[in-house]
């Protein structure tokens, strides 16, 4: 079991959030297709302290910020995306 | 080489037992060579057969197996066994199908007994779409010479006289696709199997020694860095699953795969009563009964990624409920234990293998939850590819340049994984 401590629920298991994977930063508002290619396809995918994004979908319906390590799931810091 | 004493038979059981000589070591410890022609990274299935087809069909013998572990403690040894070919796109059922036909003769090839029972494998359809799915997966299987074929609800009580047919209102069971050939493997035995034969032709295999670097000098690969010492080579293979990701990065080859975890279960044994492999999609479970009356369940990647294999108790709920869901008669049985493995996922549910901008840097990645029953035939072509430098026509779908051009394979009879 993975816990996520929300920042406005408090600490809560994981399958009350989707995942959506590591935070890859979006193209310019003119990408080349090279560009698009590699924001769609390309992941770090490490194994280490990674950022990423969740949505707390059964509970307060925010999108979070979570950094967590992939290799032993603790998490250490959650945030708002709105701040 | 294949000496005297080393193929194993009833005769050989027999004079060992009575003359009390130990067994020769089924694969030997080397010293690492400054230079190898071919070097895998990975000790599983297909890096083992990779080598063993290298070594056996191209005469490419000066090759290491490099694994940081042991051989076949990833992948390899944490699957649930299952081999089918019932896919639903045309390439990837061709594909599979090479890989069944392989598997039908790897205990003779090998001389090692893998144990494959082709007991059928059924998938379970509880709604008119996934019905809908099956026939078309059938025709798909026809056309392509695989036998495959949809049936009702009566024949899969004859077959699984404990599935509970009845007029239920929520996960009814309407038909299923049924596919004879399929079956289970004693997947250890395919690991020892191929690292044996491969041991006999000559191959290195490096247990416990981790790669540390790849040296690319002006778009080609020249070296490895590993925990005991650099190797010179021109030709480096990936056959990591879980870790596919980084040991590509060290190349400077970034791939699409993010690498999940996918939680697996065994009972305690029982006696015979599973006939074939029983897999819902809907309910996301596969059951089978290994050989020794153990339940083997097995279940959808996590929701999340990760590298960790610790199993969880919100999987061993879920995979409780489903399987009762399909026979309510298993409520008394218990759980001997649960684990994990990692699995390379792509977009398109398809694997990566082929050559990458690097040359001599070569994928066999990005396998999934498939990639157990994929080992021979990727292991084949692979050698095919490393030792040949085209890609075979088998795999040219799979490979790294087609997600630059757009034309991704879109398997979607690919198990264990929601579409």
């Amino acid at each position: 079991m993975l816990l996520i401590a929300c920042p406005h629920c408090g600490p809560r298991n994981s399958d009350e959030f989707s995942f959506s994977g590591e935070i890859v930063p979006r193209p310019g508002p003119d990408p080349s297709p090279e560009e698009w290619r590699r924001y769609l396809y390309e992941k770090a995918n490490a194994r280490g302290w990674v950022t990423e994004r969740w949505f707390h979908v059964a509970g307060c319906r925010r999108f979070l910020d979570v950094e967590r390590h992939t290799g032993t799931n603790e998490v250490r810091a959650v945030r708002d995306v709105a701040g | 080489m294949a000496g005297r004493g080393s193929r194993y038979s009833a005769w050989a059981l027999v004079r060992r037992g009575l003359g009390g000589k130990p067994w020769p070591k089924v694969w030997r410890h080397h010293e690492l060579r400054p230079s190898y022609d071919v070097v895998i990274v990975g000790g599983g299935v297909h890096g083992l057969a990779t080598a063993y087809y290298l070594a056996r069909k191209h005469g490419v013998r000066n090759v290491a197996v490099v694994e940081q572990a042991y051989i076949g403690g990833g992948g390899s040894g944490r699957n649930t066994a299952i081999v089918r070919s019932n896919y639903l796109t045309p390439e990837g059922s061709a594909f599979y199908d090479r890989s069944v036909k392989l598997y039908e003769r790897l205990a003779a090839d090998l001389n090692f007994n893998v144990m494959f029972e082709q007991r059928g494998h059924m998938t379970l359809a509880h709604n008119d779409a996934s019905l809908r799915t099956m026939r078309w997966r059938a025709e798909v299987n026809k056309l392509g010479g695989i036998d495959s074929e949809v049936i009702g609800p009566d024949e899969i009580k004859r077959l699984v006289p404990l599935m509970d047919v009845g007029d239920r209102p929520r996960y009814p069971i309407l038909g299923a696709l049924w596919h004879p050939p399929g079956g289970i493997v004693r997947h250890d035995a395919v690991v020892w199997g191929y690292a044996r034969a491969a041991d006999r032709l000559g191959v290195h295999i490096h247990q416990g020694t981790t790669v540390t670097g790849i040296e690319v000098r002006s778009g080609r690969v020249a070296g490895v860095d590993t925990s005991r010492g650099r190797i010179a080579t021109g030709a480096v293979v990936n056959c990591t699953a879980g870790w596919s990701s980084l040991v590509s990065e060290l190349a400077g080859v970034k791939l699409p795969i993010v690498t999940r975890p996918l939680q697996a279960a065994v009972t305690e044994p029982v006696q015979p009563f599973l006939d074939p492999v029983v897999v819902s999609g809907t309910l996301h479970v596969y059951v089978s009964q290994t050989a020794r009356g153990e339940l083997v369940f097995g279940a959808s990647v996590d929701p999340f990624a990760s590298y960790s294999t610790r199993g969880s108790l919100d999987f061993a709920e879920g995979l409780a409920g489903h399987v009762l869901e399909l026979m309510p008669s298993l409520a008394g049985m218990r759980l001997l234990r649960q684990w994990a493995g990692l699995c390379d996922m792509t977009p398109d549910f398809g694997p990566i293998i082929g050559p990458t901008p690097v040359d001599g840097f070569y994928l066999d990645v990005g396998w999934g939850t498939y990639g157990f029953k994929a080992g021979p035939v990727a292991g084949e072509q692979t050698a095919a590819l490393v030792a040949t430098g085209r890609v075979p026509e088998l795999i040219a779908p799979f490979g790294l340049d087609r997600f630059a051009r757009g034309d991704l394979t879109a398997e979607k009879g690919a198990a264990a994984v929601g579409h």
